[in-house]
Parts: C-alpha cells; sequence; structure tokens
C-alpha cells in the first residue's frame, strides 16, 4: 500500500514536471504544444550525449555528474523549444487553431524521426545508472537516489511557482494569459515573454527526460509520445493553465495509474490513465482547480 | 400578449453583476432600442435571450414559450435571429452560403436525399439557393455572391449578416449595432432596411449607439446602465429622462 | 414567405465558373480511369497490393476529410475507427464463419457505436482538447486489441476470408467502393448537413444563432467519417487476410491527417490526391526509408506556414 503511494508519487513528479511546460504554454497562448513530450525526449538524448562526451564516471561521482549535466540539458532543451516556437508557432499565432495544432503534430513528428535518424531507432542505454540500494520507510521500499530526483522535481517545481508569483517576468506572463493584446499595450513585450515561457517550459521536460534515462536506463525517440499524453491528463486533471493545479494533477496521475496497475494488471494502465482523462473532461473539464471561464460571445 | 417578455433578468461573472433585474417586453412587429453607455449590459442581455449566457435567474418568454436554459439552436428555432457586434460571418464561405446557413432550419432532406441526390435533395438546394438570393435583394447587397464573404467591404457585410438573420425568417430579430461603423449614406440605407424588415412584420431589438438613428426608428427605448434598467419609453421622453441625460453625460453633483 | 422571382442587384451573372465544375468532374473521371487502367499497365501482386492500399488510403483520408476538412475537427485518432471495422469484421468472420460481406452491416452498426461513443462526452470540449482526447482514444482502442483474447492479442487475427478471392477483381472492388465512398462524402458536403458542418468549422456561435444544433452536426460529422473508416477497416481486413494491433498505431492516424492536410483540408480531389500521394512515396523514395517520416513532419510544418490551403484547395467561389 505504502508501495504503491511511493511508486505513484514517483512517476507523479515526473509527469508533473512534464505537465508544467504543457499547462505555462497553454495558459498563455492557449496552445497545446502537442512536441512537448518530444522535448522530454531531446533532454533525455542530449543528457546521454553530454554523458557520453564525458567519458565513465565512478560511481560515487555520478549524482554530481548527474546534476550538471541535468543544467545543461535544461539549456539545451529550453533553447529548442525556443527555436520551436519561434520556426513553427509564431507566424500562425494569428492563424486557425486547427493549423497550429497541426505544425504542431508536425513538430512532434520532425522531432521524433529526427532524432531516429540521428540516433537510430533501437534503444540507448544510459552511461549513468541510477540503481542504488534500497531502504525501508514507511513499509515502501525506496532509494536514495529516487529521493533525490523526486527532491530535484520538487526544487525544479517550487523555482518555478516562484517565478510566476513573484516575479516582474511572471507577472508579465500572467498579464498575457489574460489579454496579449493589452499587454502589448501596457509596454509588455509579449513575443520575448512568450519565447521566455517556452524556454522555461521546455527546460523542465527536458529535465524530466534527464531524470528518466538516469533512473530507467534506456532510452528512445518515442519516449516522449506517451508521457506527452499522460502530462497532457496531468494537467487537464489539475486544471491546464494553473501551475499548482498541475503539480498536484501530475502527483494525482501518478498515484491513480500506481494503483490501477494495481488493481487491473499492467497492460491497462495506460487505458486507465486515459480513461480517467476523459473522465475528467467529460465532468470536469476545468479540472480541481481551474476556475471557470464563461467565453464571451 | 407581447412577442418577447424578459422579467427580472439578472446575470453575473463570477459575483459581478452584468445585469441587474432588467424588465422589457416588446410588442409584435415593434420596433425596440436597448441603449446605454458602454458596458451597461446590453449585449450580455442579447446573449441571455439568444441563449448564450444563462442568467442568474429572470424569466424569458417568446409567446409565452420559455426561453430559458434553452441552447441557442433552439431559441432560433423558436423564430430569434440575431446579428453580432463583431460581425460574425462565415469568412471563407461564399456570400450566398452564408445567407444560406439562414435557412437551415427549412430544409427538408434527409442524408439519403443528399446521397443519392434525389429530386426532393435538387427542390430544396434550389430553393434554399433561391432564398438566399432573395435576401441578398433585399438587403441590397452590391457585390460579389459567389466569393468569400470575407472579401465584402464592411458594410456589405453588415448587409449580409442581417440577410442570413432574415432567412431564417424570424418573427423577431435582435440587430446588435447594426450601423457601427457605417458611413452617412450607409446609416439612412440601414434605417430604410430597419424599416422595411419590420414591414415584413417582424419585431426588432436594436442595440445601437446613434442616437439619430435610435430616436428616429424607434417605437421604444429602453436604457440600461450599469446592468440596471433606468429608463423604459418612447424615444421623445426617454430624451428628456434625468436619469439618462445623468447617464450618458454625468451629472453635475458627482462630477 | 413565398419565394419570389429572383431579381439580382450587382452582379447580375453568376461567374462563369462552369469550367471549374468541369474541372472536377473531370478530375474525378480522370482519376477513375488511371485507378481502373492502372492494373493494365502492371498486375504483378506487387503493384495489385501497393495500389489496393492506396485505394483504400483514399477512403481513409476522404473519411477524415469529413470531419476535420469540413467541420473543423481535429481527429488524432481516426485509426481507431479502422481498426474498429477491421477488427469487427475479422473477429465475426473468423470466429462465426462469416462471409466477410455479412459483416458489413455489423461493422457499420458496430463503427456508428464507437463514433457516439468517443465523440459524444468529447464534442462538447474545446477543439484543442478534442486531438489530444482522440488521440488517447486511438491508443485505448489499440491497447485494448493487444490486450483482449477475443482480438488474439499482441499477434491479433489471421485466416480472415478475402472479399473475393482473385486480386485484381479485388482491387477492381476496392476502387468502386472507394469510389462511392469519395463520392458519397463529396455529397455530403454539399447538402445542409455538410453546409452546416462548415458553418461550424468557421463560426460555432454564429452557426448556432442560426439554428444549427453544432453538437449534433460535429457527432453527425464523427459518425460519418466513423462509418467510412470502419469500412475502409472491413476492405483492409479483406486484402490482408491478417490484422494486429501494429496496423493501428498513431502513425497510421498521422499518415491520414498528412494526407488530408497536404492535399487540401476540405477539398475532395485534393484529399484524394493526398492519400495516393502520401502512399505512393514510400515506393518512389525507397532510400529515403528512414528519413520518410522526418520530412513528413517538416512537410506538415512548412504546408501549415506556407499553403495551409493544401496542394489542390477547396475554393469558397462559387459555380452556380
Amino acid at each position: 500500500m505504502t508501495q504503491l503511494v511511493w511508486n505513484g508519487l514517483f512517476v507523479g513528479s515526473f509527469y508533473a514536471l512534464v505537465a508544467l511546460g504543457y499547462s505555462m504554454v497553454y495558459g498563455i497562448i492557449k496552445l497545446l504544444n502537442f512536441a512537448h513530450g518530444d522535448l522530454y525526449m531531446l533532454g533525455a538524448f542530449v543528457g546521454f550525449a553530454i554523458l557520453g562526451a564525458v567519458g565513465g564516471v565512478s560511481p560515487s561521482m555520478a549524482l554530481p555528474l548527474l546534476l550538471v549535466v541535468l543544467l545543461a540539458t535544461m539549456v539545451v532543451t529550453g533553447l529548442a523549444g525556443v527555436a520551436l516556437e519561434r520556426i513553427a508557432y509564431r507566424p500562425l499565432r494569428r492563424a486557425p487553431r486547427l493549423s497550429l495544432l497541426i505544425t504542431a503534430v508536425g513538430a512532434s513528428f520532425a522531432l521524433e524521426y529526427g532524432m531516429r535518424a540521428v540516433a537510430g531507432a533501437d534503444p540507448q542505454v544510459y552511461p549513468v545508472r541510477l540503481g542504488g540500494t534500497a531502504m525501508e520507510v514507511l513499509g515502501a521500499r525506496l532509494t536514495l537516489q529516487q529521493l533525490v530526483l523526486m527532491g530535484v522535481a520538487v526544487v525544479l517545481m517550487i523555482a518555478l511557482n516562484l517565478l510566476v508569483t513573484r516575479t516582474r517576468e511572471g507577472r508579465a506572463m500572467r498579464a498575457i494569459a489574460l489579454d496579449p493584446r493589452t499587454s502589448a499595450l501596457m509596454g509588455i513585450n509579449v513575443n520575448s515573454v512568450i519565447s521566455r515561457t517556452f524556454f522555461v517550459g521546455s527546460a523542465l521536460a527536458g529535465a524530466a527526460g534527464v531524470m528518466a534515462g538516469a533512473y530507467y536506463g534506456k532510452i528512445d525517440f518515442m519516449m516522449g509520445f506517451l508521457i506527452g499524453l499522460k502530462a497532457f491528463t496531468a494537467a487537464v486533471i489539475g486544471g491546464i493553465g494553473n501551475i499548482p493545479g498541475t503539480m498536484l494533477g501530475g502527483l494525482l496521475l501518478g498515484l491513480l495509474e500506481s494503483f490501477g496497475t494495481y488493481w487491473l494488471g499492467g497492460e491497462w494502465r495506460d487505458v486507465f490513465a486515459f480513461g480517467v482523462l476523459i473522465l475528467f473532461l467529460t465532468v470536469r473539464p476545468t479540472g480541481l482547480l481551474g476556475e471557470r471561464v464563461t467565453e464571451r460571445v | 400578449m407581447s412577442l418577447l417578455s424578459v422579467e427580472d433578468l439578472r446575470l453575473s461573472f463570477g459575483g459581478l453583476a452584468a445585469i441587474d433585474g432588467l424588465s422589457f417586453s416588446v410588442d409584435e412587429a415593434e420596433i425596440v432600442s436597448v441603449i446605454g453607455p458602454n458596458g451597461a449590459g446590453k449585449t450580455s442581455a442579447f446573449n441571455c435571450v439568444t441563449g448564450f449566457y444563462r442568467p442568474t435567474s429572470g424569466r424569458i418568454t417568446l409567446r409565452d414559450k420559455n426561453l430559458l436554459g434553452l441552447r441557442p439552436s433552439a431559441v432560433a428555432g423558436l423564430g430569434v435571429a440575431r446579428t453580432f457586434q463583431n460581425l460574425r460571418l462565415f469568412g471563407e464561405l461564399s456570400v450566398l452560403d452564408n445567407v444560406r446557413a439562414g435557412s437551415h432550419l427549412w430544409l427538408r432532406q434527409s442524408v439519403l436525399d443528399a446521397l443519392l441526390h434525389t429530386p426532393r435533395y435538387r427542390r430544396s438546394e434550389r430553393e434554399c439557393t433561391e432564398q438566399a438570393h432573395h435576401w441578398l435583394d433585399f438587403v441590397g447587397l452590391r457585390g460579389d455572391r459567389y466569393g468569400a464573404a470575407r472579401n465584402l467591404p464592411y458594410g456589405e457585410q453588415r448587409r449580409t449578416e442581417i440577410a442570413r438573420a432574415l432567412a431564417r425568417r424570424p418573427d423577431l430579430l435582435l440587430l446588435d449595432e447594426p450601423a457601427a461603423g457605417l458611413n452617412h449614406g450607409e446609416k439612412e440605407e440601414m434605417l430604410d432596411l430597419i424599416r422595411r424588415i419590420q414591414g415584413l412584420g417582424v419585431a426588432i431589438v436594436l442595440i445601437e449607439h446613434d442616437m439619430g438613428l435610435v430616436m428616429e426608428v424607434s417605437e421604444r427605448v429602453v436604457v440600461l446602465n450599469f446592468g440596471k434598467e433606468i429608463a423604459d419609453g418612447r424615444p421623445e421622453d426617454v430624451r428628456e429622462n434625468p436619469a439618462v441625460i445623468e447617464a450618458y453625460l454625468g451629472s453635475d453633483a458627482h462630477a | 414567405m413565398s419565394t419570389t422571382k429572383v431579381r439580382r442587384l450587382g452582379t447580375d451573372k453568376p461567374p462563369t465558373r462552369a469550367s471549374r465544375l468541369m474541372r472536377n468532374k473531370w478530375a474525378g473521371t480522370a482519376g477513375l480511369l488511371i485507378a481502373l487502367l492502372a492494373p493494365f499497365v502492371d498486375a504483378t501482386p506487387y503493384a495489385l497490393s501497393i495500389m489496393t492500399s492506396a485505394a483504400i488510403a483514399v477512403m481513409l483520408a476522404a473519411g477524415l476529410n469529413i470531419v476535420v476538412g469540413y467541420c473543423g475537427l481535429l481527429d488524432l485518432g481516426y485509426v481507431a475507427f479502422f481498426a474498429v471495422g477491421a477488427y469487427t469484421s475479422g473477429v465475426l468472420a473468423t470466429r462465426f464463419d462469416l462471409p466477410l460481406l455479412a459483416t458489413v452491416p455489423i461493422v457499420i452498426v458496430v463503427t456508428v457505436i464507437a463514433g457516439i461513443i468517443i465523440g459524444a462526452p468529447t464534442l462538447r470540449l474545446r477543439s484543442d482538447y478534442l486531438a489530444i482526447v482522440t488521440l488517447g482514444f486511438g491508443e485505448i482502442i489499440r491497447i485494448t486489441a493487444n490486450n483482449l483474447d477475443v482480438t488474439g492479442g499482441p499477434s491479433g487475427i489471421y485466416g480472415i476470408p478475402h472479399l473475393v478471392e482473385n486480386k485484381v477483381l479485388f482491387y477492381y472492388v476496392t476502387v468502386v467502393v472507394v469510389s462511392l465512398a469519395v463520392l458519397g462524402a463529396a455529397r455530403l458536403g454539399r447538402s445542409r448537413l455538410g453546409r452546416a458542418w462548415r458553418f461550424v468549422r468557421e463560426d460555432e456561435d454564429a452557426a448556432e444563432a442560426m439554428g444549427v444544433h453544432t453538437y449534433r452536426v460535429k457527432l453527425a460529422a464523427y459518425i460519418a467519417g466513423a462509418v467510412w473508416g470502419g469500412l475502409a477497416g472491413v476492405l483492409f481486413a479483406s486484402q490482408l487476410s491478417a490484422i494486429s494491433p501494429g496496423s493501428f498505431t498513431f502513425l497510421q492516424s498521422a499518415l491520414v491527417l498528412m494526407a488530408v492536410v497536404l492535399g487540401g483540408m476540405g477539398s475532395m480531389p485534393g484529399v484524394v490526391i493526398g492519400a495516393v500521394v502520401i502512399s505512393l512515396l514510400p515506393e518512389v523514395l525507397r532510400g529515403l526509408a528512414d528519413y520518410r517520416f522526418l520530412l513528413f513532419g517538416i512537410l506538415l510544418i512548412i504546408v501549415m506556414l506556407l499553403r495551409p490551403q493544401g496542394l489542390w484547395p477547396a475554393r469558397s467561389k462559387e459555380v452556380s
């Protein structure tokens, strides 16, 4: 039981991290960045490449090295996100929503199969593997590495929340979310704030990618597809566009999956998760913490 | 019995009262204007009547049939048509297709008719096109009917939107600022058009900022301010009403 | 209101666009002729299987065009209906020894139900939510087929009887069915319902205000798309006589979408061309097999940026 809770929270923190980027971008420009999951994949591969370039490391140094790689990767995926927005999304910001979504699907495809062309179709084995010794806490088996990864996730989420709620930058983001045109009139450089939002969101996804690579040990070019869907689910559960809600949604989805797998068997895990998504969208499309919005005619 | 009756309508967005106890009625083939400063709740009232907003409380009936809680298409089905403040044409579709939208509920053709191109399909399509031409003639559209609606000049788009609403063959037509953005000559034509629509036996509720047009065409004027109704009467009476003057000009006491 | 005699102001004459109408008719006939004559050029089993697959792709694209092109609803899990059709006819034919043709009515019923189950909860949502939810549904269907015993699990169903044994004959049957499907979809597009779909695509609120029950109309588009996809699935099952979950991945949905977008959303001739191009491209670009999907992804972006109306756009200009 505690084990299920622990597993759920652990996986959930990954979901939350990826979901945050989804949610932030959606909150600000109302775009479902379909390629977001693929930035997670990109993060895993960038981390893989950096670690490969560094060469062998002693196990004791693995964790600090990983943290450095994590930061470097975040910068790379962040910039990739910025480039993606600049090239594929910005020219279409005033186009029908359908065009934008289709472009996003195209971007996702391009990232996935671009990576396949570069790194091959076979899964890659991460050079640094965080196995670690397990310990018993309240009847659940968990490892120090799991704790560290979760700690990193939590720190990143707290930092993000501070950024959005306490800083000038965050205020600009929230202003654009409410009304981009008025924000522009008030002297906010809308384009650069959107760019920075993409940077932050994509960096978080990249961080999650490295962490997933280090934890699960194997990465492949399609690894972002499923997590993209899951992250969207998490964002919807919590209330898309709402940052604390999205974090909550990620953890909740992790827990739901953990218990769902236990009851129904692993092969039904994804069906269960998407079932939850559809249920939520039907019953409470604004999510747990999202506010109800009346659209103006 | 009046055609449309709105009683004690209230609407709030998250605690903010947009409409605060509005009551008015419209008789058959009557022209009633709803005026008031920006943000007074005029368009919100339209949205309540046509089913786009769900009011917090109140009663809205059309010939004693309840409109409250119906979806907009059902309200349209009962004989209410509307135009939008910011033109809402189907931009990529042809002007004719736009007006054909008004005939949607009148067409009698099934999916099978359409798949097999039965005589019934051909007849209903022909009628629909004739109707569309008829209403475009009625509103006096000069521009290209076969091209995309978004290519029409602004004034012509306004006419097209009205033609589309008329093709619905409504008993009640809600016009949301039909003269906004029109030049003087076009306004004169709009005035004439509104009278001719009334001549068809259609009642009209008009939201309009152009006081000249309002005073000229309306039989009754309802004045809203901050969601509250401050006057309801004949144009000449409303014009003299101190509360209305205050709402529009501000009073010395507050200045 | 009686229909008065039409007196046109302004443009007295409808534009002489008869030639464009003819172009469409001719294009359709020409396309059909090419399809019918193709086996005379090359009737090797390999060529026939490619051509049959292309025809089935055309049918899928025509169905998705109803949903995406006409109605403006992005469905990223369209392959789900293809799978439902293929599996329904496959399971019925192998378990109950039914001839494949006899499964068709049941397939229609099942796909309509599937369309309602998937569409009813999701079509109330914002359009972008719909995209992801349909993607989720696509995955649900595939995973379910993978997990259930009745669908044969990961290895799927084999030994499905052919609709007709002869490969050439089957190709012709496919071409006829697909042509009817394309014609049917195009005719629906020009009807009261088809106009309502476009009203919804252009402006849902304005459509509602004109009395279009937008939810029902969207559901109708979804169901029509489902039936088209399901029937394509029957053809697919008959062609391969074996189906497995691997044939119904997101990649398939994306390819059909690609065909629709490339050809021109809402334009039947465009979509047919798009589907043929997408299904024949791998044959032409053999050497680029690894880069094919990368190319598709980039192409999707480029098309949206530079020519969102597609190769053969639907026109708003009307012929009288």
